[in-house]
């Protein structure tokens, strides 16, 4: 068995009397690409936000890399190696795209592992390449198309060199071209031996991508496998079309 | 290294300043150069938490009455310690004022950070006038040295000095912090604090440090105060006025850089003293209402954003 990156114990978020995570247990092991799927109001955004530390869970444990995560701030799990990808982009809009990237580079890649990245601005031109942002590199945000906004959004997100990536719906609203371009992205990504979890709600492109996936529905984790197993499972197609 | 040079360079400019204002030989341009002077550093202050972190601060009168009142209450009890010295000790002051400002971040953003600074400085404003020993509400005489300490010269000639070199002090602060990685936090956090934090940049630290630092200098510049009015008033000291010029200064010059609030309060300043000399002191306010109103309309990336376009 390969080493475990993430382990998710017994998770449950409440918002008021309304539960949006409950019980929800998973594991993933380093270099692999998990599916996270769900219908609207599953709860997946609301595990992502406590993955990454920008909601607290009220029970349960999140060990990433042998640490345990809970009660530390959002910054400090990037800086531990968990980069997230935003559903809506959220770029720094007075910042040109270089400095974007620029921004991580300088507060994670640089303190992680007390090492000092040489040339930061050589370190924002091979991001950018890497996603093919290059010529816009001093442009504004707001001079992108959507999938310049995704693909800004992932370099950024690599730019704190993580060990785990979650790209929370990068391909929502794109085209069919596009959609591919991102997941040719991503598996590039993940053979540079990045832990990826997808959460997307474009099947084609949820079922090329992942290894393994895990379906939550109404806060509650009611499927995990392989996704043709999963997608077959009669629990699950109710969850999507109905009983 | 660039850091240095340009204080350098800052310092160079300081000493041409005063070598021209020696060669007119007035008394008037020292008073009004004062105050122009210290709304260079009150509008750079207000910048790197107004500009560069994104949040509004309307309690700018606080931060530099506390300075002042610190000033009054070293000057009663240990008259002889140093200008500088009660300026740092001023400084201290509203600076730990501006790192309790700071935790309201915590909860506060955009306009109900801006409103809960204000509500500050009423709050402060009440407790000094209250408090009998720095004069209360009927406010305390500080009787002015009549000599330079440092050179031959008028005292009002010192106080210039001072606030000469505070400027390039909080001008080469905020120049290097805008070109550091201090400068990219401060950018995130004003652009998106979501962002930012998921940039590992950590947030509240980053907004505390810019509190302070800007509270400090804020701080520093009421300090010699005192000494300039010779009669300080709670009502004077945390006059509306102050935060009002603060604000409209680097918007007028532009928040972006560092170079923006210097522009604005040298520009602003100038006008407010001459329309005050020629005019009257009322209008001097008005002239900064009208003159925000246009800059809103025709250039609300101020001065530098409209020469940079």
């Amino acid at each position: 068995m390969s080493n475990v990156l993430l382990t998710v114990a017994g998770l449950g978020k409440r918002f008021g009397g309304f539960v949006a995570l409950s019980e929800v247990a998973l594991q993933i092991v380093e270099g692999e690409r998990l599916g996270l799927i769900g219908p609207n109001g599953s709860g997946k955004s609301t595990l992502v936000n406590c993955l990454c530390g920008t909601l607290h869970n009220d029970s349960g444990q999140v060990t990433f890399g042998g640490r345990k995560l809970n009660g530390l701030s959002a910054h400090q799990r990037t800086r531990l190696g968990i980069a997230r990808s935003f559903q809506l982009p959220r770029p720094f809009p007075t910042l040109t795209l270089a400095e974007n990237v620029r921004v991580p580079i300088l507060y994670t890649a640089n303190i992680k592992r007390g090492r000092v990245v040489a040339d930061p601005r050589q370190r924002c031109e091979e991001l950018l390449d890497l996603v093919g942002l290059l010529p816009k590199a001093n442009d504004k945000p707001a001079d992108l198309t959507q999938i310049e906004m995704r693909k800004l959004e992932l370099a950024r997100a690599m730019a704190s060199e993580p060990r785990l990536l979650i790209a929370d719906e990068a391909m929502a609203g794109l085209s069919h071209q596009e959609v591919n371009d991102i997941l040719a992205l991503l598996m590039k990504l993940n053979g540079q031996g990045v832990t990826i979890i997808m959460i997307e709600h474009i099947m084609r492109a949820v079922l090329a991508f992942s290894q393994r996936l895990v379906v939550l529905v109404a806060g509650r984790k009611i499927a995990d496998g392989s996704p043709q197993d999963v997608i077959r499972q009669p629990d699950v197609v109710a969850a999507y079309l109905g009983s | 290294m660039h850091n240095i040079r340009f204080t350098l360079l800052a310092l160079v400019a300081a000493v041409v300043t005063f070598a021209v204002a020696r060669l007119i030989d007035n008394a008037y341009v020292f008073f009004a150069g004062y105050v122009v002077l210290q709304y260079v550093v009150l509008a750079t202050a207000w910048n790197i938490l107004g500009g560069y972190t994104g949040y509004v601060n309307f309690g700018t009168a606080a931060f530099f009455a506390l300075g002042a009142y610190t000033s009054v209450v070293l000057h009663k009890t240990v008259p002889l310690l140093p200008l500088p010295v009660m300026m740092l000790l001023g400084g201290m002051i509203s600076g730990i004022i501006g790192l309790g400002m700071g935790y309201l971040t915590l909860r506060l953003r955009g306009t109900y950070f801006s409103i809960a600074t204000l509500a500050m400085a009423v709050v402060a404003q009440t407790l000094i006038t209250n408090w009998n020993f720095v004069g209360g509400s009927r406010g305390a005489y500080i009787i002015r040295p009549a000599e330079s300490p440092l050179f031959a010269g008028d005292y009002i000639q010192y106080l210039f000095v001072i606030m000469l070199l505070l400027s390039v002090i909080s001008v080469s602060i905020a120049r290097a912090i805008q070109h550091s990685r201090l400068g990219y936090g401060f950018s995130a956090i004003r652009d998106d604090e979501l962002a930012a934090e998921a940039s590992g940049v950590p947030t509240l630290r980053l907004k505390l440090i810019a509190t302070t630092i800007s509270g400090g200098l804020m701080g520093m510049a009421g300090a010699p105060l005192p000494y300039y009015v010779t009669y300080l008033d709670p009502a004077s000291g945390f006059s509306l006025s102050y935060a009002i010029n603060t604000i409209a200064m680097p918007l007028i010059g532009g928040t972006a850089t560092w170079f923006g609030p210097v522009i604005g309060a040298i520009l602003l300043g100038t006008l407010q003293q001459l329309a005050t000399v020629t005019i009257s002191s009322a209008l001097s306010l008005l002239l900064v209402g009208l003159l925000l109103v246009g800059f809103v309309i025709a250039a609300p990336k101020g001065i530098v954003g409209w020469l940079s376009r």
